[in-house]
């Protein structure tokens, strides 16, 4: 088995409704990506899901020098910044895409599968 | 001296079916290519004393699972005790044939998984299952050494980190994947059959290898119509390469001893396209058999039934609108209705990097008796060329324009 992080990026400015354009399609995604949470425990490669406050809502710590610099807003200038995720556990790439497809549906956005090099 | 010639080439010709067992067994690409090179090593030792063994693929095997063994033994990686219990459970005898040849394929698919880009998959199939080096891979996509090296480097380390599976997909995801194998398999082909780069016109080992998986392919899947298309034009294509170059030029179709063709391949892909004809459900691979059934038809240039060919090419643009079918369809259309109405279908299509639009305007241009422009064409082909025979073809046309 492998975990995998399925994040999924969106606008780096959220507008009302985030990117689902009404109010109406926001809570279809909710109700869909709940009901894919949902299968997904369900099948057993549920690890950790959360969707994230808007980008602007980050703080960067910098603890590498004597004292801590705290920075407001991302680390990064971008169009595009993470929204949420899941980590999930699928025994191979080919399982674990499936699944992406799948939250790539429920969630109306792209999904990025990146395997992870280890967890603690 | 004769024996270590010997070893190579058994190396050589056993190299793909060596990797493909071991990365089973083993699960990982980087051992099962360590293994491999170590045991060349031992058989480029003891063969020239001891003779070459009676069943040399099944030594390469063994000698190459133990060497892998010592190695995960002797490193200390992090999961060497779970491997190595896996590894005491596998009393996987030397394959016999079947198996083995599943193999292969299992590692084709994993090298043209969709999650690796196009390129880096047609790199693997050539490093993996065609045994060629990364220079030599280099050379034939005319790309630095350097960049080749991490694109193969790169795909195998995503294979490895990411989990993807070393397995023929069922169901839903085989005719996806399935039409990519055929796409790098055509590809690996075609790379053989008329060398990009400026060493051997013809690549045998490439278009060999093409050829051997794509038997293997449809043995698994005797089903897939485009299997067996794939394997009628590569043989009927194949068949031809003995009369294609001589004295180092490449002769083209129309003049090409039809003596020296290959009958016994030519009725192999004969019977294929009958075979994808009663299936009924043409295909980009089956429709360019059939062409190629086509020509090889004709007992000679004159006799090919060029409106065969150019309905055959109608059928194909329907499937793949693209420039280069466009390309072949007006080469055919040539012969129908004349180079003029030919050459005006070439000019409108956007492929002024393609060393074969140029060659074709040339022939066309010399056709028309526009020797000028034909002059001016042949120079533009042959600057886009490198392929020594195709060179020389390109030169003796123009020099007969001077």
């Amino acid at each position: 088995m492998t975990h995998y992080l399925m994040s999924v990026h969106g606008p780096a400015e959220m507008e009302d409704y985030g990117n689902y354009g009404s109010k109406e399609a926001m809570e279809e995604a909710f109700e869909a990506t709940s009901a894919y949470n949902d299968q997904l425990k369900a099948d057993g490669y549920w690890v950790f899901a959360g969707g994230l406050q808007p980008a602007s809502t980050a703080t960067v710590v910098d603890g590498q020098g004597e004292k801590p610099v705290m920075t407001d807003g991302p680390y990064l200038e971008t169009k595009e910044l993470i929204g949420g995720f899941w980590v999930i556990d699928a025994p191979d790439l080919d399982v674990a895409l499936e699944l992406a497809a799948a939250a790539s549906k429920a969630c109306r956005g792209k999904v990025e599968v990146r395997p992870f090099d280890g967890l603690a | 001296m004769q024996t270590g010639t010997a070893v190579e080439r058994v190396f050589r010709e056993e190299y793909g079916r060596l990797i493909a067992s071991l990365v089973r067994r083993f699960g990982d690409i980087d051992i099962a290519e360590e293994a491999a090179s170590e045991a060349l090593v031992a058989a480029l030792e003891k063969w020239p004393a001891s003779g070459v063994p009676p069943n040399p693929g099944g030594w390469l095997t063994t000698t190459a699972g133990n060497r892998a063994i010592d190695r995960i033994r002797r490193e200390k990686l992090r999961d060497t005790k779970h491997r190595a219990a896996l590894m005491n459970h596998d009393d996987t005898p030397p394959d016999p044939t079947g198996p083995v040849e599943d193999d292969r394929l299992r590692l084709l698919f994993t090298c043209c998984h969709p999650a690796l880009a196009p390129e880096a998959r047609i790199a693997l199939t050539l490093r993996l299952l065609g045994g060629l080096t990364v220079p030599e891979i280099a050379r034939a996509f005319l790309v630095p050494e350097t960049t080749m090296g991490q694109r193969i480097t790169r795909a195998k380390k995503k294979i490895s980190a990411a989990n993807v599976p070393y397995r023929v997909p069922e169901g839903d995801d085989l005719p996806e994947r399935l039409s990519g194998v055929l796409t790098v398999l055509f590809l690996v082909f075609n790379e053989g059959y008329l060398a990009s780069g400026d060493g051997d016109p013809v690549r045998v080992e490439l278009t060999g290898e093409a050829i051997r998986l794509v038997r293997i392919l449809r043995g698994l899947l005797p089903d897939q119509p485009e299997v067996a298309g794939l394997l009628g034009l590569l043989l009927l294509t194949d068949a031809r390469r003995e009369s294609r170059v001589r004295n180092g030029q490449l002769v083209p179709l129309p003049e090409q001893d039809r003596a020296g063709w290959d009958r016994d391949l030519i009725a192999e892909g004969h019977t294929l396209v009958r075979e994808c004809l009663a299936i009924n459900q043409p295909g980009r691979y089956q429709i360019l058999a059939a062409i190629n059934a086509v020509h090889t038809d004709a007992p000679s240039a004159a006799d090919v039934d060029w409106a065969q060919v150019v309905a055959l090419y109608d059928q194909l643009t329907r499937l793949d609108d693209s420039p280069i079918v466009a390309l072949n369809r007006a080469v055919a259309i040539a012969e129908l209705d004349g180079p003029e109405v030919a050459l005006a279908l070439v000019d409108r299509l956007p492929l002024t990097g393609y060393h074969a639009w140029h060659a074709t305007r040339a022939e066309l241009l010399r056709r028309l008796g526009r020797r000028a422009e034909a002059r001016a064409a042949y120079d533009e082909a042959l600057a886009a060329t490198q392929n020594r025979a195709e060179r020389a073809h390109l030169e003796a046309k123009r020099a007969e324009l001077a």
